[in-house]
């Protein structure tokens, strides 16, 4: 296990207001973006991923003012997903202060741009998100636009894929488990981490720490992303923002400590 | 005044707005008339090796930041690829460094050590705890846990210790900053760095 995995509170943009869903779907309204980046901010988390999930579905480009308003609030590594389609629009979002894009759509419709934007910023700057579906038999398919649209792909297959195109990570998301906090598909997530070479980040499914350890010893995971987790607080799932602090991380194991073999 | 040097190679706007937050004014810029009447130059970088000289090239930078660092002897502190760029080549592309500082930059290679750090994947992403190698004043009054946001496959490898600043390790020690008189680099990204980060611009732009 990596020795400082990251943590990576994910969160969900639709007409710029912070949304949980669930399974994709039943967007529940958690609160203003950048009043939520700077308590993540406060809270000092290892990074942020900003997706706009409704970008896509509705053909819509990023929204780059907002998207410069949110990145003034980030003083952690910043990634941003939903809308992008061309090089241009990856430059401006770099230009803004984000580190990484995070591409799905694209990725099946114009796989290229995984190679225009690796090729532009290196490939750590690029991060390719693979959602996935589990059918009642238990087979696995990978969606695109929002887990709207199946593509012809196995989750293997993308990751090699995606890995071969250039991209540096990758986001590896269950449909399935999404708000669900019921952990993490880890069966998909280790497939994955065993067949590429590139950084896996995990997400879908988690409820607490015991989950994030999980996925990262047993998934194999590099990294793991949560929605709900950071978002929902008790058994009622009272919207308050809530992070693990670092003296939680480290009494939990979940941050072996330098020099320990653990 | 410090000047972030614009030349289309990463998150300038990121520099910008942290040192806001310290207080410090900084312009993104490019034209040689700001350039010449700045204290301080930050050379940020976030790309491949090849395509952050073609564009220092494109604007005429490399003569500027010589100037500025070299006959001046001002202050300049490169970020990331900007720390790789004060070296004299890389392992990863073809041309020539600013060579302001004698070292080489190398990637990762981890065949040689034992089997149970192999799993480890290039690039090195994350945060990470580094170790100042001697006092500096860029690296002073720094929490004694202090930690950064690393993501990068290749680093420094310095010709003489004196010019490793800071370690860190991943597999193996290596050098996360780098220093020779008042010319700075960080492999690491400070301004993504929360207020680990922060201490240490703001020693750079209040103290170097």
């Amino acid at each position: 296990m990596y020795h400082r995995p990251r943590i990576i509170p994910l969160l969900l943009i639709s007409n710029r207001d912070l949304v949980k869903t669930i399974k994709f779907a039943n967007p529940r309204y958690i609160g203003d973006p950048i009043n939520s980046v700077k308590i993540f901010n406060g809270k000092g988390v290892d990074e942020l991923c900003v997706l706009n999930i409704t970008a896509s579905k509705e053909n819509r480009t990023p929204d780059f003012e907002y998207l410069k308003d949110i990145a003034g609030e980030a003083f952690m590594p910043l990634s941003y997903g939903g809308g992008i389609t061309d090089i241009e629009q990856i430059k401006k979002i770099f230009h803004m202060g984000y580190e990484k894009v995070v591409i799905n759509t694209a990725f099946y419709s114009k796989p290229k741009l995984i190679n225009e934007a690796a090729r532009y910023a290196g490939s750590q700057s690029v991060v390719v998100s693979i959602d996935v579906k589990t059918d009642i038999f238990g087979k696995k398919r990978c969606f695109s636009t929002d887990g709207t649209i199946k593509t012809k792909l196995l989750p293997i297959e993308a990751a090699l894929l995606a890995e071969t195109l250039g991209a540096g990570e990758l986001i590896v998301n269950s449909v399935n488990n999404d708000g669900a906090m019921c952990g993490y598909d880890i069966e998909l997530i280790r497939s994955i981490a065993e067949a590429v070479s590139i950084p896996v980040t995990a997400c879908g499914g988690a409820k607490d720490i015991t989950d994030l350890k999980k996925v990262l010893t047993e998934g194999k995971a590099h990294a793991a992303a949560a929605g709900s987790m950071f978002v929902y607080y008790g058994r009622e799932n009272a919207v308050l923002i809530t992070v693990p602090s670092e003296n939680d991380l480290i009494d939990s194991g979940f941050y072996r400590r330098e020099g320990s073999q653990q | 005044m410090t000047v972030i040097l614009d030349y289309d190679m990463g998150n300038v706007c990121s520099i910008q707005n942290m040192l806001k937050k310290i207080g410090e004014k900084a312009i993104i810029s490019r034209n040689p008339d700001i350039i010449t009447n700045a204290d301080k130059l930050i050379l940020p970088g976030v790309g491949s090796y090849d395509m952050g000289m073609e564009q220092l090239k494109q604007f005429n930078l490399i003569e500027q930041i010589k100037i500025h660092a070299i006959d001046k002897q001002k202050p300049i502190l490169g970020i990331c690829l900007g720390m790789q760029l004060l070296g004299r080549r890389s392992e990863e592309g073809n041309k020539q460094g600013l060579s302001l500082i004698p070292f080489d930059v190398v990637k990762f290679n981890f065949d040689c050590i034992n089997v149970e750090e192999k799993g480890l994947k290039i690039p090195h992403m994350g945060w990470d705890y580094t170790q100042n190698t001697f006092d500096d004043v860029l690296t002073d009054n720094l929490d004694e846990r202090q930690r950064y946001y690393f993501v990068h496959s290749y680093y420094a490898m310095c010709d003489d210790t004196e010019n490793s600043l800071m370690s860190c390790k991943y597999g193996y020690l290596f050098t996360a900053a780098v220093k020779k008189g008042r010319i700075y680099g960080v492999q690491f990204h400070p301004e993504k760095s929360h207020n680990f980060g922060m201490k240490l611009l703001q020693n750079f732009v209040q103290r170097v």
